[in-house]
């Protein structure tokens, strides 16, 4: 397992597709065991999800609304060290590349859904694609996930 | 939510992607210029999408992209004299930015003044 002092940021796309929040709260929970201190980055419904599945927060420690963690970093108030993109649409793509322009962080696309590898081609900026077609089970995407981020 | 939900504003293309979105604006506008996303306008909103990323100007309006993680890529108007002026500005600093930086600059001096004095060389 990968150990470091380092910040991440899970940035969280549209909540429809139920593998998110779970894969969301797995990494949380990995990246803070290797020693990262994790910001979860989302839509209200996101955030409201993660916090409902995570009451007593042992998987989630900060989280941040995502215009405002957007506001942040293109004003430089704020930046990390890994950059984990969550997407199923091309919103989400859109997503993915206003990170990899505004923030120094190593950028990783995780692309999920019934249309994953179809959207992993549209994408042309630095990132490190993780990509499973992953709907309802979690699996596929977090065996990628674990062969990433041991 | 950004202040550009509060405004005035038009609806030029909804739910759409972000590349038709673009194309849309590239055909659509009188001037056309590209920004880096995280470009900010309106106060408090940050442009997201994919570089380069391009802003229109019809008339008065100031035709651009809008993002919205569940909803996909809308293009909308909004009439701003200030936004437009602002984007003038920067695509003028860009030019004088670019010209100063040596090279492009010689070649525009050592560039022949006219069409035919190119043809005479």
């Amino acid at each position: 397992m990968i150990k470091s002092n380092g910040k991440a940021l899970l940035v969280m796309g549209c909540p429809e597709v139920p593998v998110q929040t779970s894969i969301v709260l797995y990494l949380s929970n990995k990246l803070q065991k290797a020693g990262f201190h994790v910001t979860i980055a989302g839509t209200d419904a996101a955030l409201k999800l993660m916090k409902v599945s995570d009451p007593e927060g042992y998987y989630i420690k900060d989280t941040v609304d995502l215009d405002q963690c957007i506001a942040d970093l293109a004003e430089k108030r704020y930046d990390f060290d890994l950059c984990f993109v969550f997407m199923h649409s091309d919103a989400g793509m859109a997503y993915g590349a206003t990170m990899s322009a505004i923030s120094k962080a190593k950028v990783y696309a995780v692309i999920f859904g019934k249309n994953a590898e179809a959207l992993a081609e549209t994408i042309e900026y630095p990132a490190e694609k993780i990509v499973a077609k992953a709907t309802h089970n979690p699996t596929p995407l977090k065996n990628k996930i674990d062969k990433v981020i041991l | 939510m950004s202040c550009i939900e509060q405004m005035k504003y038009k609806l030029l293309l909804e739910r759409t992607s972000f590349r038709e979105a673009r194309e849309y604006i590239e055909k659509n506008s009188d001037e056309v210029y590209y920004v880096d996303p995280g470009y900010k306008i309106f106060k408090d909103y940050y442009i997201i999408g994919v570089p380069p990323i391009a802003m229109g100007v019809k008339g008065m309006e100031l035709i651009f992209t809008y993002v919205k993680p569940c909803h996909g890529t809308f293009v909308m108007a909004l009439e701003s004299e200030e936004e437009i002026s602002r984007l003038r500005e920067r695509e003028r600093e860009k030019v004088k930015a670019s010209l100063t930086k040596g090279g492009q600059k010689k070649k525009a001096e050592a560039a022949p003044p006219s069409f035919q004095d190119m043809w005479k060389k």
